[in-house]
């Protein structure tokens, strides 16, 4: 009998399968979250000739525990004006979108167990690209959502400037991913990664890679784009009016986005698994994944404590004016190449 | 533009791998300039014997009349100092003293300086209420406690409080000694500082 139970299938592959993997990743993005925070205060404090956190554990190791521990333990203050069921659910939706998009992309290439074919994504889509776009859109009523029912206008306006930023740069992202489709022929990431195999789409497609990460940076809420949360300016933008573990799950959905970019990065211009050089394939994927999701992360950290944060009218101008434009001609001259060289 | 950007991260990749300037205080500590006026300090002759002749001097000079001085006649077989009196206790305090260095300069035996210490913060308001044996210089061959009175402020900060029963940390003006002289005699300001006393507080 638990032979059926077992046997029961959701899409190619066995229910259990797909559970544990999604305790993986799921354990895997928490844990990420806990040590990026350590992570962006450590690089920051370097880069500030500090030191950083270095008292809770060797190297300050057990910061983001004790950082757990205080945000649980804190009080949740709430505006009386709010909504109460809104202000309740929108951190979470924060959290809950980061993860759920981390759902199709492909950690490894497809491994072989007694004939089983494992695939390294916790559901393996065809349309996983379309699937991640959608996701990751989704965040985005979490910091509005969160700053409406807070009524507080810093809140307010955070929101609104969260929702201005992203429109304005979804479309030149889109356009950049669309590049990357078009090489691949592809919207299944396993397809676009192996499509990699020759060469990396960072090195065919420079321009979509760095439209790309800009736009990463922006959906993040990093700076030099951190215009939502403009602590300077709106007292913490969309979060201002949240406190102890709700503000910490908008703090996990941010840091856990910052890792769902990077790894969406990887697997469509860093050739996601696939090693540097062909003969240094003997380390799992895995590993040569992980390393080029982790380097995008510092990067992320690093552009983080150098640049300034861009005016909000900048801003608009550089997704509009600027990104949007290059988005267009790189997929314009992409299709062109590919129409003219496969015919 | 691109070439900006890329001066800035050079700039602060730089910055990263230099190495922090930050010091571990306390495990670390950049000792304090030669003439820095910190924490008192009441000096001894090379003898071993105290400089401080009881005299008062500073008291009288200090201008927010921190310092307390409570002087003692020398036995002659066993002198604590070499004039005919010394201080059987003498006590800062550090809440009120503004570190102006009046007391070392109104001395007489150059007995007492500000030293370099500035760690001085503490969390109960009878310990900032340095003693004789807080000041005093150490010496091999005499006991740091030799003279002074265990009833003295700060006794609590020694341990004496659980070892003596019936000690309470107070400070020196507000324990009636009918050996003490009375204030506005001794040299001491009629408005003296007064700590407050928890447990003398909580009983009433």
């Amino acid at each position: 009998m638990t032979a059926n139970i077992l046997d029961f299938r959701i899409g190619p592959d066995y229910w259990w399968v797909i559970g544990v993997k999604a305790v993986i990743i799921l354990g895997f993005l928490v844990t990420a979250f806990a040590y990026l925070t350590l992570a962006e205060r450590k690089v920051s404090a370097r880069i500030q000739l500090r030191i950083g956190p270095n008292r809770v554990g060797p190297m300050g190791l057990l910061q983001p525990a004790a950082d757990g521990v205080k945000l649980l333990f804190k009080e949740n203050v709430a505006p009386a004006g709010r909504d109460r069921l809104i202000y309740l659910v929108a951190p979470g939706l924060a959290t809950v979108a980061a993860v759920v998009a981390f759902a199709t992309i492909p950690v490894s290439g497809v491994s072989t167990v007694n004939g089983y074919e494992l695939h390294w994504d916790i559901a393996h889509l065809n349309v996983g690209l379309l699937f991640i776009l959608a996701i990751t859109s989704l965040g985005i009523y979490s910091i509005f959502l969160g700053g409406w029912a807070s009524n507080s206008k810093y809140s307010l306006l955070g929101a609104l400037r969260s929702s201005a930023q992203l429109i304005s740069y979804e479309m030149a992202v889109a356009f950049a991913l669309l590049g990357v489709v078009i090489l691949a022929g592809s919207l299944d990431l396993e397809q676009i990664v192996t499509a990699q195999h020759h060469a990396w789409f960072v090195l065919l497609q420079p321009l979509a890679f760095v439209l790309y990460f800009m736009g990463a940076l922006a959906e993040t809420n990093r700076a030099p784009f951190d215009l939502p949360e403009a602590e300077n300016e709106l007292v913490g933008g969309y979060h201002t009016e949240y406190s102890g573990m709700r503000f910490g799950l908008y703090f996990m959905g941010e840091y856990i986005n910052m890792v769902t970019v990077s790894s969406i990065a990887t697997a469509l211009f860093l050739g996601g698994w696939l090693p540097i050089l062909p003969f240094l394939d003997f380390i799992p994927g895995v590993f040569w994944f992980l390393g080029k999701v982790f380097t995008l992360l510092f990067v992320m950290i690093w552009i983080r404590w150098t640049f300034p944060r861009l005016r909000y009218d900048r801003l608009m101008n550089l997704g509009w004016k600027v990104l949007l434009p290059l988005g267009l001609i790189n997929v314009v001259i992409t299709g062109t190449v590919v129409a003219l060289t496969s015919s | 533009m691109l070439k900006e950007l890329a001066k800035g991260l050079a700039f602060t990749m730089r910055q990263l791998l230099r190495k922090p300037i930050t010091m571990q205080w306390p495990e670390e500590q950049k000792p304090a300039p030669t003439r820095h006026r910190g924490r008192h300090i009441l000096h001894r002759y090379d003898n071993g014997l105290e400089k401080c002749i009881g005299c008062e001097l500073c008291s009288g000079a200090c201008p927010v009349g921190c310092i307390y001085v409570e002087p003692a006649e020398n036995d002659p077989n066993n002198p604590v100092s070499p004039g005919e009196r010394y201080a059987i206790r003498y006590e800062i305090n550090l809440m009120r003293c503004i570190f102006c260095g009046y007391c070392a300069e109104a001395c007489p035996t150059e007995a007492i300086t500000l030293g370099p210490r500035y760690d001085l913060a503490d969390y109960r308001r009878e310990r900032l209420v340095a003693t004789k044996e807080d000041l005093l210089e150490a010496w091999p061959g005499f006991s740091q406690s030799r003279g002074a009175n265990p009833l003295g402020a700060g006794a609590d900060q020694r341990g004496q409080a659980e070892h003596v029963p019936g000690v309470s940390p107070r400070v020196a003006w507000e324990q009636p000694d009918a050996e003490s002289p009375p204030l506005g005699q001794a040299g001491v300001k009629q408005r003296v500082p007064s700590v407050a006393e928890p447990e003398r507080r909580g009983r009433g």
